[in-house]
This record gives structure tokens, sequence and C-alpha cells, in this order.
């Protein structure tokens, strides 16, 4: 079968330096098929997205090898042959829907102006019907009123299925998706990645789908190929290269990888990939691989045959790693004192007046970790903000051991303030980015009345308790990358050895392998420290290798709740059951 | 995760390297011809209106000659000729920056204590606050700068304090505005929550984590109130409200010398005109390059425009 979209040698520079962003990346995805890229941020999977249809971002200059859609050599396109390829041949679904759509245009008004542009159908009634059809190809009303909304009176998940619309309105031979779920809840996500694979399906269009999240790529895609330090180190069928994968860098992103089916805990992978101009001669992943050898580090492996239709560029294939292969070590429990360290008893909480969580009971123990598992706007933030103390709008009883909390921060004790301490979603935005890191870790540690050098001394050795080292102390934030980032933010919570750790989507901002090490961070802490931790998130999977107690929160009410396992299990409620059977899965997926 | 793991020093990052601070927005600014110009002139008036008068040949108040004579028709020795009432231009000009400039520091000095003090208040406790905070604003904002100034020292007298002090207040809002904006998005961010978290009190958030934070945006919006100021102050002093209207004054010079211009000896008016031009060209310029820093244009070329 003749392919749709064929990518050859293609190679990428920052433009000036000559420096390799991606290189010699090769792809092949014939028509109806989906090819899942998948990577860390960084391994250069976005800009072989864009390479697609022609465009390089600025600072970044394509410097060789072909991009063949059907027999358009896009590389080679001239400006108004290119604009004419864009939208008609290849499309492009970008990662945000929120900031994609034009706020000041009605949906109908975007959807015509793709079609107008390109002459699809050649009359406007024939455009105004293709709007129609297209609308309920991608499953959204097509019915006068709902076309005339502008974009934000629509959900993100609504958003999103106008922006396929949009890509599928003139009728692409490719189409590249870059992270559309991202920002949806995983029910909108299933809905959204149905609908993409039964477009692609149906119309005879090849998708590239850019990700770095393993389980949708497992669930959607025929092929997947993998990305690392801009180069395609693994790629074969969805199913071959998920049950046995050949390259130890895939086998990390599997074992790294949440997943409730399993009682495997997430390992992750300490080190950086290696960015344009630092990387080795040799393969590019030697530095962080158990397996590099001297002929390892002597040159790049060259694309080898690994098996039917899978390439490998590993000069040892199939072996495996030995720190992928980690069994799961329970937690004993600390034995239950009288009082739980964290209570929340018929607490509601508003937001302007406006109730937004209602009537939530629970308990978290000494050395026991409670998720809070809510889809977004479920109220858990909300909830995790009023038990933090930074949310004031709330009413009924939120107690610390024997104490019975104020409801701001402001007007509990320093020593209360010190024992229950919050991590944040973003670590972005939650260290002061003109403070050293030392400072900020040792603030809690001055406010609680500790000397200079006596907090000095704690803070390295709180460093090093979240592996890192304590000449960290005189870096300052953009020194670091997310995942140091957020081990210091989890250094500042625990510097002042609180009682209770509120995690608020610690890991949602990071890559998957330093998410992995991240909460393998937080369980270690958790046992050693005896610390009560309440970890807020939307992601049901990462829940199963973290907690011993979930909570489930669905519009402000507590739904369910119970051991870890019996809720993932055998949920009782509705709505949980249906948050499982929404969440990808990469076992499930492997075994169909 | 083994301990080897834990400890395995980070391949990705570079080698222990000595606190770098973020390149601050002054750093980035001297890459650039243009700001480091604007300091050479700056630095250059400044020197004149501050030390002019320790080089000056003659008096401030001495009689030379006859009123607007070019140089060598005097009675003694000038270089640009005399000005009215016979008092030498070259000395007058030494002696007459210094008023100016003062005051307008002075000035912007206190615009950006106040307003800074009004944003950062107005931005972290939004509310009712906030609206009587910048509405107060938005009365001084409505009177054009030079009439407010114009109104009160008409009734009360030209006193530099005065001077300082009108120039000064009716700037505030302009730099409230300013702080306000920039630092709202950073109210925003979760080191603000973790600081309150911890019970940090209101202004050790306001100085500790918004300031250092909206420090680039601030120093653009002060540098061009400066300009303004000694703008404002040369204009004020050209209508005849100074001090001491004996005393030199580059914005008086201007107007006392008019007739000059027309008669034979122009230097009275081209001399201050030229240096209060240089004087807001030159903090003009170390401004811009601030912004420009500051926005991170630039920065793809390496800041060396």
């Amino acid at each position: 079968m003749d392919n749709a979209l064929t990518i050859t040698n293609l190679r990428i520079e920052v433009a000036g330096s000559g420096f390799d962003i991606i290189d010699d990346v090769n792809l092949r995805i014939a028509p109806g098929e989906v090819l899942g890229l998948v990577g860390e941020s960084g391994s250069g999977k976005t800009t072989v997205g864009l390479a697609v249809l022609g465009h390089a971002r600025r600072g970044v200059k394509l410097a060789g090898g072909d991009v063949m859609i059907g027999d358009a050599a896009m590389l080679a396109l001239g400006d108004v042959a290119l604009r004419q390829a864009r939208g008609r041949l290849v499309t492009y679904v970008p990662q945000d829907p929120s900031t994609a759509l034009n706020p000041a245009l009605r949906i109908q008004k975007q959807l015509i102006e793709v079609l107008e542009f390109h002459n699809f159908g050649g009359s406007d009634k024939a455009r105004q019907e293709r709007v129609v059809q297209v609308m309920s190809e991608v499953l959204l009303p097509s019915t006068p009123e709902f076309l005339r909304r502008y974009p934000h009176q629509l959900s993100g998940g609504q958003q999103q299925r106008v922006g396929l619309a949009m890509a599928f309105a003139c009728r692409p031979s490719v189409i590249v998706l870059d992270e559309p779920t991202t920002g949806l809840d995983v029910s909108t996500q299933a809905h959204v990645l149905a609908t993409v694979r039964d477009l692609c399906r149906a119309h005879k269009v090849a998708a590239l789908y850019v990700t770095h999240d393993l389980a949708v790529v497992a669930n959607l895609a025929d092929r997947v190929a993998v990305m690392y330090a801009g180069r395609i180190v693994e790629q074969g069928t969805a199913a071959e290269l998920f049950f046995n994968p050949s390259h130890p860098y895939t086998r990390h992103l599997i074992a790294a990888a949440p997943d409730m089916s399993t009682d495997r805990e997430m390992v992750g992978l300490r080190g950086r990939a290696p960015g344009p101009g630092r990387r080795p001669v040799g393969c590019s992943f030697a530095p962080r691989c158990e397996l590099a050898t001297a002929d390892c580090r002597a040159e790049f492996p060259a694309e080898r045959e690994a098996g039917p239709g899978r390439l490998v560029r590993c000069i040892r294939p199939f072996e495996i790693p030995q720190s992928t292969q980690h069994v799961a070590v329970h937690s004993s429990p600390i034995a239950a004192s009288a009082t739980h360290a964290l209570m929340v008893r018929d607490v509601c909480a508003s937001y302007t007046g406006h109730e937004v969580v209602h009537n939530v009971d629970l308990h978290v123990d000494r050395g026991e970790c409670l998720a809070l598992v809510g889809e977004s706007g479920s109220g858990k933030t909300t909830l995790s903000r009023s038990i933090g103390g930074l949310h004031r709008e709330w009413t009924g009883e939120i107690s610390l051991g024997s104490e019975r909390l104020a409801r701001s921060a402001r007007d509990r004790s320093t020593a209360q303030r010190l024992r229950i301490q919050y991590v944040f979603q973003n670590p972005y935005s939650s260290l002061q980015p003109r403070r050293t890191v030392g400072d900020s870790v040792a603030r809690p540690l001055i406010i609680g009345g500790v000397g200079k050098t006596e907090a000095n001394r704690k803070v390295g050795e709180m460093l090093e308790r979240v592996a890192l080292t304590a000449s960290y102390a005189n870096r300052f934030p953009d020194q670091l990358s997310g995942g140091e980032r957020q081990r210091v933010a989890i250094a500042r919570a625990l510097v002042s050895r609180p009682e209770v750790l509120v995690c608020d989507e610690v890991t949602s901002a990071l890559d998957v392998l330093v998410q992995a090490s991240i909460v393998e961070l937080l369980s270690e802490l958790r046992r050693d420290l005896g610390l009560a931790m309440l970890f807020v998130t939307h992601n049901l999977p990462l829940v199963a290798s973290i907690a011993d107690q979930v909570a489930v929160l669905a519009d402000g009410k507590l739904v369910e709740s119970g051991p870890t396992e019996k809720v993932l299990r055998h949920p009782e409620a509705e709505y949980t059951k249906r948050l499982i059977a929404d969440t990808p899965q990469i076992a499930a997926a492997v075994e169909t | 995760m083994t301990a080897a793991d834990v400890t395995a020093a980070d391949p990705g990052t570079t080698p222990e390297v000595a606190s770098r601070k973020p390149p601050g927005v002054i750093r980035v600014a001297y890459r650039m011809w243009r700001t480091r110009v604007g300091t050479l002139i700056v630095a250059l008036l400044a020197a004149i209106a501050l030390f002019g008068h320790l080089i000056a040949p003659y008096g401030e108040r001495d009689a030379v000659g006859l009123p607007f004579t070019p140089a060598g028709k005097t009675r003694k020795h000038t270089i640009f000729g005399s000005a009215k009432v016979g008092h030498d231009v070259w000395t007058r000009f030494l002696y007459g920056g210094k008023p100016i400039l003062i005051a307008a520091v002075l000035a912007t000095v206190l615009a950006l204590v106040l307003g800074t003090l009004v944003g950062l208040v107005a931005a972290y406790n939004r509310g009712k606050l906030d609206d009587v905070l910048m509405r107060t604003m938005d009365v001084i904002l409505a009177l054009p700068q030079i009439i407010s100034a114009l109104i009160v020292i008409s009734m009360f007298g030209a006193t530099t304090i005065l001077i300082i002090l009108t120039v000064g207040i009716s700037t505030v809002p302009r730099i409230a505005r300013v702080t306000r904006g920039a630092a709202i998005s950073v109210v925003e961010r979760d080191f603000v929550a973790a600081a309150e978290s911890l019970g940090e009190s209101r202004f050790r958030i306001l100085r500790s984590e918004l300031l250092p934070n909206i420090a680039a945006p601030l120093l653009v919006e002060a540098n061009l109130r400066l300009t303004f100021s000694i703008g404002l102050i040369s204009g004020i002093a050209f209508l005849g409200f100074t001090p001491d209207p004996g005393a030199a004054n580059w914005g008086l010079m201007i107007n006392e010398n008019r007739q000059g211009v027309l008669g034979q000896n122009p230097w009275g008016v081209i001399l201050p005109v030229i240096a209060i031009a240089m004087l807001t060209i030159g903090t003009g310029l170390v401004g811009d390059g601030l912004s420009r820093a500051a926005a991170g244009i630039d920065r793809s070329k390496g800041g060396d425009l």
C-alpha cells in the first residue's frame, strides 16, 4: 500500500549553530493508520510534527531530508503552495484548544473560513453542508444555534472537537495531533480519542499522534515510534512494542508509566536527555543506560531490524535493565492511634458564594496515603487548599491531631502551619525565581525559630534526602529541571518535619519518567518519616502505585472511598466504574 | 529505586556551577549599545549639573558685560558671551543644571516609593481596597501633570520641596498602575500561596515575594518617569516658577535669553536646550535598553545591538 506520509532522513538544526535538534528521522504512515510518536519533553517529537506541515519554529532550521505527503514534497514547496497544502493536504490539531480557537469568531465562521480559503466545495451552499456534516462527524450538534456559539461557550472537550472538525473539514490525507487531550478529563479524553480513531479509519486519513502518554498511544495507535534526544530509537506495532520492548529506553518508559491493573511499582529514571549540542558521540541514551558498554559510546547505533516491522537503534536489543524489574514493596501502616493525623468532617467549601464541595468527610492516619481523586471541577483542589489554609470560604471541621484548625493559614498558629505542609502542582510557579533554593527551603525553619547555621545544615540534609545534593542550595530555580524543582518544593515542605503533607497534582506538570521518580521519592519519604499524606490527583493509575486509601470526589461530593485495592478492582459507585473504564491502560490495550 | 540510582549524579546537568543569579535586566541591558551611550550621556550631564559650578570662571550672579553680547565683545573674557543682565552664559550654564536634576531625581524617587507601595497593596489585596486605591489614582491621573503642578505652585509659591512634592505625587498613579499590572500576575503564582501557608507577614510577601519579581518593568517605568520629570521641571522653570528667580536654571535660562536668539548672542538658549535635550535622550536611551532587556527582545541575537 502506498504511504500517505513518508519522512526520510529528516534533520532539523538550531539555526546558526548547526546543532541537531532531530536527526535521521524516518517514518512512514499508511492511509487510515495512526502512528503514535512518544517521548519525553525536549525529545523533538513536536518538532517532527511541525516539520510535517513544513513549519519550523523560530530559531530552528529544516536542514535536510524529505517529507512527502502523497506526491507533494512539503519541504520543497514555496510559501504560497505550502499555505495551500496546509489545511487541505495536511492539518494540525494543537494541544490547547482554548488558545487555538479564535475567541472573537463564532465556530461556524471559523469552520467556513478554512473551507473558503481552500475553496472547498465550490459554493457557499456546499460549504454550509460540509460544516453540518463535519460537525456530526466529530459528534457535535450541528444546529444553527450551536454553530453560532463562541469558543468560550463550549466545554474543553467540545472545543477540541471543533479543533478536530477544522482539521478534518477539507478531508486532508495527513493529520498531525499534538497532545490534543492533555488538558481534558479522562472521560472526555476517551471520547475524543474514539472520535479520532473512527474518523481516521473511515476517511483513510493518516494520523501522526504526538504525545508523552503511553497509555493513550497503547489504546489508539496502530504503530508506535519512540523518540529520544532527537532520534527515533524504536518503532513497531503498538501491541508488540508494549508487550516486548526492545530498546532499554522504551522499557524504562513503560516501567515508569503508572498502571492500575498490575501490582508493579513505578520505576523512574534519573538524569536528563542531552539537549542539542550536548549529545554524545555514541548512543545518546548510553549515559543513562544500565546496559551501556564501550561499543554503545563509540558510535550511534544504526536502525536495525528487530523482528517483522520493527526497527530499533540499539546494539543490544531486548536485553532487560535490572532496575525496570522492580516489585512493589508494600508499606505496613503505622499502628493507628486514637486520633487521626488529619481529619476532615462535614466540610462544605464555596467559591465566591457558590458551594463547590458538599459535606465531605475524610481522615488520614500517620504513615498512610489517601488519594483524593476527581476530574477537573470536582472540587478536589478547593478542598485541599481549604485544608492547607489557602482557601478560607469553608465551613465544617478540619483537625490536625486533636487540634481544630482555623479557616485560613494566617489565623492558625505557627506550629500548626508547620505541621501541615503543601506541595503545589506546578514546580515552575511554586518557587520564587529570584531566591536561591537554599533560602526557599530554609524559610519554614527560620519561621519556626531555628538559627541560621542550624537551618543551613538541615537544608543540606533535606536536599540530600530528596536525592539532590547540598550544593543545590546555591542555585536558582531557573537552573533546575522540572523534576529537580519539584524535589526542591518537596524538600521545602518536609524540612520542618510536618505530620501532614498535602500534594496537589504534584506530578501533572512532569514527564512520565520524572513523575515515576517523584512518586518513588514520596512513597519512600512517607514510609521513613511516617507522614500522613493527602495525594490529590486526577490520574487513577497513579493512585494504584502510591495510595493505601482512595476517596473519589465528583461534583463536590464524596462518591466512594475505601482501600485502593478494593476501589480500583471492585468499584461500587457508578461514577468510579465509568472513570476506571475511561482510563486508558497499557496492559489492557496490549492484551486485546 | 536502588540506593545507587538515588545518589547517581545527574548526567544531563552541567557540573557544579557557582551560584548565578538569573541574568538581571540591568546586566542584559548593558550588552546593548543604546544603554551604554545613554549612560555615558547621562553621566556627562549629571557631572556638569552637579559639579559644573566648581569649574565655573565667574560667580553665578557676576556681570561680565552688557546683556546679550557675543563672545569677544564682553568686558571680561567669555566663551559663549553674556546673557540677560550681563551674566556669563557659560557660568550660568554650569550652575543651572543642579536644581533641575536634583528635583527630578527626588520627585521620581518619591513617586517610585509611593507608587510601588500603592500598586503592590492594590494587587495583593484586590477587592475594595484595590478599587479605592486605584480610583484615587485615576482621579490624580485625570489632571494633566503640568496643570496640577502650576495650580499648586502658583498658589503656594515655587519652593523646591513643593515642586518635588507636586511632580512626585502627580507621577505616583502612573507607577502604581504599572506596578499593579505586573504584580497581579505574580500574586497568582504558587510561591505566594506557599509563603501565605507558612504565615509570612503581608509586608514580607510584598517585599520579598512580589517586589523582586516585578523589578524589571518597574525599573523601566521609573526611568521613563525620570525622563518626564526632567522635562516637566524644566518646563515649570521656563514658565518662571523657580525657588530663586536670580539663580541660574536651565529652564529659566531658555526663557530669559529668548531675546538673544534673534539678537547677537543665541548661546544663552542653545546651551540649556541642548543640555535638557541630551539629558532626556540619555535617560530615554537607558530606559529603552532596560525595556528591551525586560521584554527579552534581542535575546536571540545575544543582545549585542
